[in-house]
């Protein structure tokens, strides 16, 4: 049927593509696991990252690797302001709410893209679009090599700053008991907006690694939003590691769910563990027991 | 039900059944027959989300069932459209009931149930879009073939009277419910599940009614839409769009109450077409008024603008009640 090399080729491939998943996913399950909300603005969210990745690239020349670098800390700012002067006040702390403020929010992110984008497709083109590292008989995407790599040190970094330093102290305080963290005088507004703040800066750093062999549109963050649910159910709603484990799976299984299946079913596998997982162990692999 | 029950579901008809008597341009009926559409399929939505507290973001699972049964058994087996009509109804009670078997036997609540319901409508989607028997991305067209017998009417009215008298019926069965036994155990599931199991309430069972019935009137819904346009594809029968509306018009109108899926049809899509108005050509400027309008409603207007309403109400009769008082006190 197909050679070994040609499968693992697309299993290697779905790695890396899954390597951007998990940035994804590692912003939706940092919110999930500390403000324990379903964020469903993170795909309008990325879209947004990914047109600011594009607008650089096309208005002032940069390259996307280095619009990263002060995109991150734009995202973070923008992340922050929503949960603080949006999305908390909105919601009231209610579960119902929030999501459906979420979805009001990427709602009308989605379509002021569409308004000043209109619905056509974009791409930009850089010198490494196209090339490929050999790995012995195995050719593989630059770029997708260089996702693999940022989405590994993104996680690590994460972690560092979840575990050894103040704010990550408070963030863990946050999650664990929120009244507890309030009485001891941490300030938890302040937390939940830092917290989202990083789950969007960690889109701006996805967008910057995808945008040199992806595209972008206004309707864009609708798949991968559903991706990243996937991945996050998968790896346990709240995990780090089980976000990147989960991203970097789910990547796996849609390569070569497209390569078996073609590309219009690619995406079914994804799903389809996305429903069994929810109604087996909606825990995830790694999440703690409900 | 009382007398005081029906009274105002039969004015409302009536009423709105005149409107075509006035208004004859068939644009503004064209959009007075998607809004009732939409409100039909918002309906199914508030069986289970409101009543029964379980929000679908996938309810275009059973608006596009009800679309493509209709369709493909037109199509391929030859049917009558007004037994595809009842036939697409079964056909989406039956996909609610799947589906809610899987997740409530599972325990899925709030986001977990949200998100399944996303995950299955998508699974459709990409299989509709895939599979031959449901004309792969090409979509179904079904034969214009104008005659009362085949669901085809060469009059816009006459379509709009249909879609009415099923608004109207599911108002009734929405205000049975209310008053029924099963309404009030559906309530208290949404309310607190653990305590209306304490009391005896078997919820999986009156869940699993609920999503039934739910998915049932959705799929009517999108069983009129593919008889109305003539023309479905996966991406308008299980696209998240029509999940999304579906969602927003209890949500904007009164979630929980009867008439909040038609206040909310009504106003969403009015003000989309106002907007639309102001705007000119800027696409999508109906949806963001639909998500400024949504996270508004949630933040000012918990309950919808039936909910706001009632809270006017409340507030002017106590403004009378106090203002009563005062006038007894300066009396004496």
């Amino acid at each position: 049927m197909y050679s070994p090399q040609i499968i693992l080729e697309a299993a290697l491939n779905g790695l890396m593509t899954g390597a951007v998943y998990a940035l994804i996913a590692l912003g939706l399950t940092l919110i999930y696991g500390v403000l324990h909300i379903i964020n469903f603005a993170h795909g309008a969210l990325l879209t947004c990252a990914m047109f600011a990745v594009w607008i650089a690239w096309a208005w002032l020349g940069l390259d996307p690797y280095l619009v990263i670098l002060p995109l991150v800390p734009l995202m973070f700012a923008l992340g922050y302001g929503l949960q603080r002067f949006v999305i908390g006040p909105a919601s009231h702390g209610d579960d119902g709410n929030i999501l459906l403020v979420t979805l009001g929010l990427s709602i009308v992110l989605e379509n002021v893209l569409l308004a000043l984008f209109q619905s056509d497709t974009r791409t930009l083109d850089t010198d490494y679009s196209f090339q490929v590292v050999a790995l012995g008989p195995l050719l593989l995407s630059y770029p997708r090599v260089i996702g693999l790599g940022v989405a590994v040190v993104v996680t690590g970094l994460l972690w560092l700053v979840l575990n050894r330093t103040d704010t990550g102290k408070a963030i863990r305080a946050v999650a664990k008991e929120k009244l507890g963290a309030n009485l001891v005088g941490i300030d938890v507004p302040h937390v939940y907006a830092v917290t989202f703040g990083l789950g969007c800066a960690c889109l701006a750093v996805a967008a910057g690694l995808l945008m040199p062999t992806f595209y972008v549109n206004p309707r864009i963050g609708g798949a991968f939003v559903l991706v990243a649910f996937t991945v996050v159910v998968l790896g346990g709603m709240g995990s780090l590691p089980g976000a990147l484990l989960g991203g970097l799976f789910i990547g796996v299984v849609e390569s070569l769910c497209g390569l078996l299946l073609g590309d219009s079913l690619g995406q079914i596998g994804i799903f389809l563990i996305f429903i069994a997982v929810l109604l087996v162990r909606p825990t995830g692999l790694f999440g703690a027991k409900a | 039900m009382t007398a005081r029950d029906l009274i105002p579901i039969a004015v409302l008809t009536v009423l709105a059944a005149l409107l075509p008597l006035v208004v004859t341009s068939s644009p503004v009926l064209n959009f007075l027959v998607f809004m009732l559409i939409v409100a039909l399929g918002a309906q199914g939505w508030n069986i289970l989300g409101g009543f029964g507290g379980q929000f679908s973001f996938g309810h275009a699972a059973f608006f596009g069932t009800g679309a493509y049964a209709t369709a493909i058994l037109q199509l391929r087996y030859g049917v009558n459209a007004w037994a595809g009509l009842v036939l697409a109804t079964a056909a989406g009670a039956a996909v609610g009931w799947a589906i809610g078997f899987l997740s409530f036997r599972s325990g899925l609540r709030g986001s977990y149930f949200a998100l399944v319901t996303l995950a299955f409508a998508e699974v459709f989607r990409i299989l509709a879009n895939a599979a031959s028997f449901t004309g792969g991305a090409a979509g179904l067209l079904i034969k214009l073939d104008v005659h009362p017998a085949n669901l085809q009417f060469a009059d816009r009215a006459v379509f709009y009277w249909l879609v009415l008298a099923l608004v109207a019926a599911v108002l009734l069965l929405t205000r049975w419910i209310q008053r029924s036994r099963f309404g009030a155990q559906l309530v208290a599931v949404r309310e607190n599940e653990d305590a209306a199991k304490a009391l005896g309430v078997d919820s999986l069972k009156v869940k699993l009614r609920a999503i039934a019935l739910s998915g049932g009137v959705t799929a009517l819904s999108g069983c009129l839409y593919a008889q109305y346009f003539l023309y479905i594809d996966a991406n308008i029968a299980y696209g998240s769009w029509i999940s999304v509306e579906l969602l927003l018009a209890p949500i904007i109108g009164g979630v929980g109450t009867v008439f909040g899926p038609v206040v909310g049809a009504l106003t969403l899509h009015g003000l989309g077409e106002v907007a639309k108005q102001f705007a000119g050509r800027i696409p999508g400027i109906d949806l963001i008024v639909f998500g400024t309008v949504l996270v508004l409603a949630v933040a000012f207007a918990r309950g919808g603008i039936l909910g706001l309403l009632e809270r006017l109400r409340d507030r002017g009769r106590g403004m009378v009640a106090r203002g009563a008082k005062e006038v007894s006190h300066a009396g004496r």
